[in-house]
């Protein structure tokens, strides 16, 4: 069993399906940040079988989770401070995000124009749709894919 | 600085403003004829649409600028591979106002993006053609006296078309409107757009046949039906006349009902109709030019 030590002020990110920390590792931007990062990879999870967890080591007010809630809704955020769990955060859906998924439509200006970022804009919160903020194709969450 | 991507970025309010001085220079064009004296509009069409790009040049020169531009991707720098972020920035060194068509959609959005000068979309693909739908707007409220009050049947491909949608959801901010769609099964206009009148609670129905409805009409927006949208060629032979306008239909009309058409007319309307008072499509080419002087005054502030 790999044991991993706790965090003083930081974030456990929890109940991420097994195989999926890196990429939310990339998409948090975690290797920009000058801070400690632990990649548990298919930890033994008796709701899910297999799991990934990231513990992040900074200032709880330096990371932007929004994301998350695009990505999957089932993740576990909680909080840390002074080594305890001081609070399970809610994710609420970004307005807009900036290359995490990729117009579809071949006839969006995305697929041709150079180093144009992907950017879709939130369009119906409670039926979590988001829209190229270009050519308005449609595209939903995790949970509608 | 402003542009105009979306017939939707102007409110009611400003759209009023807009119209106004559309009917304004109508009624004295000459008053206007050196309003853009030493401006010029740069027309950077990737591809071509004749009636859209001279209906711009000809606003320019009704205001009395000049212009200069493209009007195929061709002859332009996007052949050698230029991106629509730089060519802009280049035009804004050469013009002051740009009108922009181009098959990718969202082209012009990236370009008012990196744009110093204000960007016209003048169509993006299947997406937006905004200048289309203001000329509707302005020829239904130049001849009918206002914009709203009234029920509007939209007819023939209601399915593909983007002026059909746009005008759609122009026309939904104004009071009581109902809708007739009159199309064949293939071409109903999207579900999200009935779900969404469905929701706003604004009245419409769905028919097949024009004979139907005509006479609840008080506009008749005709579009064409394109035979590569059907199926098989037996659907399109059965189908086709229905969506025909002639004078036999026409008769079952109101009197004042206005009949309108973004063009090009193939043989959706018979030519035996243009000569009727109602067939407004030829004047609405006319309030095409009247909306996009405005649209140059408005957006370079010379209003």
């Amino acid at each position: 069993m790999l044991n991993v030590g706790k965090i003083e002020e930081g974030f456990v990110l929890d109940h991420i399906e097994a195989g999926k920390s890196l990429e939310i590792y990339h998409h948090l931007k975690l290797d920009k940040l000058d801070c400690t990062v632990a990649i548990i990879k298919n930890a033994r999870s008796n709701k899910m079988g297999k799991k990934d967890i990231l513990k992040v080591e900074c200032d709880i007010n330096t990371l932007n989770l929004d994301i998350l809630a695009f990505i999957d809704h089932n993740i576990t955020v909680n909080v840390i401070k002074d080594g305890e769990i001081v609070d399970k955060k809610e994710l609420v859906l970004p307005r807009e995000i900036h290359n995490v998924i990729k117009c579809k439509n071949p006839r969006c200006i995305t697929s041709i124009e150079q180093e144009l970022p992907h950017i879709f804009v939130l369009a119906d919160e409670e039926k979590e749709i988001y829209r190229c903020k270009y050519c308005e194709e449609k595209a939903g969450t995790s949970s509608t894919w | 600085m402003r542009h105009l991507m979306n017939p939707l970025d102007f409110s009611v309010d400003e759209l009023e403003k807009l119209f106004d001085l559309a009917n304004k220079i109508e009624a004295d064009p000459a008053k206007y004829a050196h309003s853009c004296e030493g401006k010029k509009l740069a027309t950077c069409f990737y591809e071509p649409s004749t009636r859209t790009r001279l209906s711009f040049e000809a606003a320019m020169l009704n205001l009395g600028g000049k212009v200069l531009g493209f009007s195929d991707a061709a002859s332009s720098s996007a052949a050698k591979g230029e991106s629509v972020s730089d060519t802009i920035r280049i035009i804004s060194c050469y013009a002051d106002i740009c009108a922009m068509r181009h098959p990718k959609e969202g082209a012009p959005m990236v370009a008012a993006s990196r744009s110093g000068i204000p960007v016209i979309n003048a169509g993006d693909g299947g997406h937006q053609h905004p200048t289309q739908t203001l000329t509707d707007l302005l020829t239904i409220r130049s001849l009918k006296g206002k914009l709203g009050g009234f029920t509007i049947g939209l007819c023939g491909d209601l399915k593909f078309g983007r002026t059909v949608h746009s005008l759609i959801n122009a026309l939904i901010r104004y009071q009581d409107i109902r809708f007739i769609f009159i199309s064949p099964e293939e071409l109903k206009v999207p579900d999200y757009i009935t779900d969404m009148l469905s929701e706003k609670g604004i009245p419409y129905e769905e028919v097949i046949r024009l004979e139907n409805c005509m006479p609840q009409l008080d506009l008749l927006y005709m579009t064409r039906v394109q035979k590569e949208r059907f199926f098989n060629e037996e659907d399109y032979v059965r189908l086709k006349d229905f969506y025909i306008l002639d004078k036999e239909k026409l008769s079952a009309a109101k009197e004042d009902m206005l009949i309108l058409h973004p063009l090009p007319r193939v043989n959706e309307i018979s030519v035996e109709v243009d000569d009727d008072p109602r067939a407004v499509y030829f004047k609405q080419a006319q309030y095409g030019v009247y909306v996009r002087m405005a649209l140059i005054l408005t957006l370079l502030e010379l209003a």
